[in-house]
């Protein structure tokens, strides 16, 4: 027997070893992956749990007596007297007849605010769309205050940890189900209103519109200067310093922060140009700057991916450069580009920081009806409420990014449908 | 008339134009016989006299709606009484803010200054008269350049080279757009940030250690010097961004070495694109998962472990970050490990390595110039990244390296100072824009390095 072990004795003395690390690389790499789905189903259940609940909402039937005296209108005809008519009376009176044992000031508090303090609104609607309903006593669906719904929601049989709500609530709570005056339905207030300081009159179509004004800007601007750009950088531009600073350009704008983007809105369009704040049209701007780079580069890798040999035919029967690309390369190269354009619009929907910049997080109630109307976009609304203490603005802010993420998903799906399907490989 | 109906105007006359072109290079061709003795295609006669509407229109259009609101103002000024006149450039703005209010909505309050009620019937007057011009002007400014279009048409006149030289100046005009952001970027925060050092001195915000800039609002104030020490801005920063980094970079990597290097094609295909829908959740839901989520976890485990935690703690915001960035670290590290040839890897394998001393000994460090170009085009992510920290991280200048703590970051600032309320010359306001040309500076050096390493590692292997 030698003292000196031969070589492979020494190897097979470290296997044992080195397949132990090989096991243990290959772990590493498992755990990190399993951390990497984990986190995104953390994420998705985290939004979808707490945001599930507020697309139902609970209304309360109550008979109403639209009573003209005590709604202080003489003429049904004059509709200012119907603006203005006391509709939060009636509804109180119809309260107590449905709860004649209430007595006492904070009692009766306490009874009104069952129902949504915006709860005249639809009487107003209804008595504007329908002037014989006066003298009149229907059944209307009022919609619950925030704190009954989030009570209803989450807190049944559970009242001592919410403390918004008191025992009579509750009671009355309890009796209006057993008489079926307690409805469940689907919040269709929640997308076809504006923003409120009532979590329950707050919806999110105001801002879904200002994201659609300010998409429409960017998708405008964008989309034909960075098919411009492209075609210029891949198929005209010499090979000199200048067109190397283009490019060196375009790749550091890509990875700016996109809060710069926003003082530069601030300090350029806002300041010096006088656009009006707050609106989707220097929203638009600014996310245009903001998404040109990626646009550009998906869409010069769609030129690059078009053969020379095309190029080399339609030159040789005699088109000139600017026919090529027109007629041949454009047509080619559309789909990549589109693509791009998608992911850049997907990219620009998501965006708020640059949006803060430039005042659009400001409060706004009304519906923007063009790009130069005070808007917020979607993002933005979502850091709004996000902001806000009540209970049931968590809800919304989480149902909000559900309506966000769908659309996002939505759009980057059918960039990836478009990719697939209209992809030539050559 | 309104902007958006001349447009409409300018867009049929447009269209106008293009048919009249094309119909008079047809009838110029006629007699000689038909439209193959032109020199160009019919529609690049119509295209050439359309463009010769269309630019000299838009073009007025476009110089007319920036410059107006400054023409007004001076106007406006100028017909106002003498102590109007008197006041500062501040107050004036005030007062030109009301007139424009009234002048739009009318007034009903008699205490309203008459002068003022003036001053808005000359502004209506005025505006009402600029839109007439302008429709005016650019219309006829249109049609000057289409007469001359249309009357040069003749059968030698070569339409298409002019209409594609127009079309490539376009294009290089867009091109340019990319420099001209840039320059706007450091004009912006340029001169807005030398305007803030002639109060505050570079060397003060750069290495002062005291950060409170609600204190220099008012000048009477004690201690109105304000503090616009950056010092404590700047560490929470890196506090923040080396958590993320400290989960991103494992985490990625790691991912992307299993995926490329062991995964099989069908768990990779499934796995990869559930990974890129983190780097597709817009920053905004990160944000509100960290502030709703994260931070009240870690500070309950805190809490039951017995230690203090912020609820707006360093750690759920770099955390969050960090899941954030990860799939940007698996993606560009994908790259670089795929970059490098497959003959490395099994003359590895050749001398009897296992697969992971070859991804450790062969594969990593061919690879490290890209990664490490990956990892700062990461870290530049994590220092820009604005609206997690907003929404989990906090206001409050802490000088600390506890990640449990409660600390702020540069993006912040630039987002409490500039959205609350605001007069354009405070040093409050100004401040953002300084820290703003700190977060471009560095975000830009770090780029320019990154891309730089990223681009000559690509060729070493190509």
């Amino acid at each position: 027997m030698s003292e000196v072990k031969s070589t492979i004795e020494k190897v097979n003395a470290g296997l044992g070893k080195r397949y132990r690390s090989e096991k243990m690389f290959q772990w590493f790499g498992i755990i990190s992956i399993c951390f990497g789905l984990l986190c995104v189903l953390a994420l998705f259940f985290d939004i979808i749990g707490k945001g599930h609940s507020a697309f139902k909402h609970h209304s309360i039937e109550i008979p109403i007596m639209f009573d003209a005296d005590k709604l202080g209108i003489t003429d049904i005809n004059d509709t200012k007297q119907i603006y203005s008519a006391n509709y939060d009376g009636v509804i109180k009176a119809s309260l107590r007849e449905l709860f004649p044992n209430v007595s006492g000031r904070t009692e009766k508090r306490k009874l009104y605010k069952l129902v949504s303090n915006g709860s005249y609104l639809t009487l107003q609607k209804m008595l504007l769309e329908d002037p014989s309903l006066l003298n009149q006593t229907t059944e209307v669906q009022l919609i619950t205050d925030d704190d009954i719904d989030t009570y209803l929601k989450h807190f049944v049989g559970k009242e001592s940890e919410f403390e918004r709500i008191h025992a009579e609530q509750v009671e009355w709570l309890a009796t209006l189900r057993e008489e079926g005056r307690l409805i469940s339905h689907f919040n269709t207030v929640f997308f076809q209103a504006g923003d409120s300081r009532e979590p329950e009159q707050a919806g999110i179509f105001a801002a879904l519109m200002g994201s659609f004004y300010t998409l429409i800007v960017t998708l405008c601007l964008s989309f034909p200067i960075a098919v411009a750009a492209a075609v210029y950088l891949e198929e005209f531009a010499p090979k000199n310093k200048w067109t190397d600073l283009i490019e060196v350009n375009i790749n550091n704008l890509a990875a700016v922060p996109s809060i710069i983007f926003g003082l530069l809105g601030l300090a350029i369009f806002i300041s010096f140009f006088g656009v009006p704040r707050s609106t989707p049209l220097v929203g638009g701007f600014v996310l245009t700057l903001m998404t040109l780079p990626t646009i550009i580069i998906s869409s010069r890798a769609a030129i690059k991916s078009v053969p020379p040999s095309i190029r080399e035919a339609a030159l040789g029967i005699g088109a000139s450069r600017m026919q090529m690309v027109t007629h041949h390369v454009l047509p080619l190269s559309l789909p990549g580009m589109l693509t791009g354009t998608i992911i850049g619009m997907a990219q620009a929907l998501g965006e708020t920081a640059p949006l803060l910049m430039i005042g659009m997080i400001a409060f706004i109630v009304d519906i923007p009806g063009s790009v130069t109307d005070p808007a917020t976009v979607l993002p933005v609304q979502i850091f709004l409420w996000s902001d806000s203490p009540e209970r049931a603005f968590t809800e919304k802010t989480s149902a909000a990014i559900m309506v966000l993420l769908a659309f996002l998903i939505a759009m980057n799906a059918f960039a990836i449908y478009m990719r697939k399907r209209l992809e030539k490989r050559w | 008339m309104s902007t958006s109906s001349l447009i409409v105007i300018i867009l049929i006359g447009a269209f106008a134009t293009f048919m009249l072109g094309r119909q008079r290079s047809l009838s110029v061709a006629a007699p000689l016989g038909g439209k193959r003795h032109l020199h160009s295609l019919p529609n690049y006669y119509g295209s050439f006299s359309s463009l010769l509407w269309a630019i000299p229109a838009l073009g007025i259009l476009a110089l007319w709606l920036i410059f107006d609101d400054s023409v007004i103002y001076n106007l406006v000024w100028a017909s106002m009484p003498e102590h109007l006149q008197a006041l500062s450039d501040q107050e004036r703005s005030l007062i030109y803010n009301q007139i424009q209010g009234i002048a739009m909505n009318g007034s009903a309050d008699p205490s309203v200054d008459p002068a003022m009620i003036k001053a808005a019937e000359h502004m209506n007057s005025l505006l009402d008269s600029s839109k007439t011009a302008l429709a005016i002007v650019s219309i006829l400014a249109g049609i000057i350049g289409s007469a001359i279009a249309l009357s040069l048409v003749k059968e030698t006149f070569q339409a298409r080279n002019k209409v594609e030289s127009i079309i490539k100046v376009f294009l290089i005009l867009s091109s340019c757009i990319a420099i001209l952001t840039t320059i706007g970027i450091v004009l912006s925060v340029l001169f807005e940030s030398l305007r803030f050092f002639q109060s505050v001195s570079p060397i003060e915000f750069l290495f002062g250690t005291h950060w409170s800039p609600q204190i220099a609002i008012r000048a009477d104030q004690v201690g109105s010097s304000g503090g616009f020490g950056a010092i404590p801005l700047f560490t929470g920063t890196l506090l923040i961004s080396a958590i993320a980094m400290f989960v991103a970079v494992p985490v990625g990597l790691m991912s992307a070495i299993y995926l490329s290097e062991y995964a099989s094609h069908k768990v990779r295909d499934m796995v990869k694109p559930v990974l890129e829908v983190l780097a597709g959740v817009p920053t905004v839901v990160y944000g509100f998962f960290a502030a709703l989520t994260v931070a009240p976890s870690i500070r309950n485990m805190g809490e039951s472990i017995g230690l203090s935690v912020s609820s707006e703690s360093a750690l759920a915001a770099g955390l969050v970050m960090g899941v954030m960035i990860i799939p940007f670290v698996s993606s560009l590290s994908d790259d670089v490990i795929h970059a490098v040839p497959q003959a490395m890897r099994d003359g590895s394998y050749g001398l009897g390595a296992t697969r992971s001393e070859t991804i450790r000994k062969v594969v990593f460090p061919a690879a490290l110039p890209g990664i490490v170009g990956g990892v700062m085009l990461a870290i530049s992510r994590a220092i820009g990244e604005t609206m997690i920290v907003v929404m989990a991280a906090g206001l409050a200048a802490n000088l600390t390296a506890n990640p449990l703590d409660a600390v702020t970051t540069v993006t912040v600032q630039i987002v409490t100072l500039l959205t609350g309320d605001q007069e354009f010359d405070s040093p409050k306001t100004l401040a953002a824009f300084a820290l703003g040309l700190v977060l471009f500076a560095i975000t830009l050096t770090l780029n320019v390095i990154a891309l730089h390493i990223v681009n000559k590692y690509r060729e070493q292997y190509e």
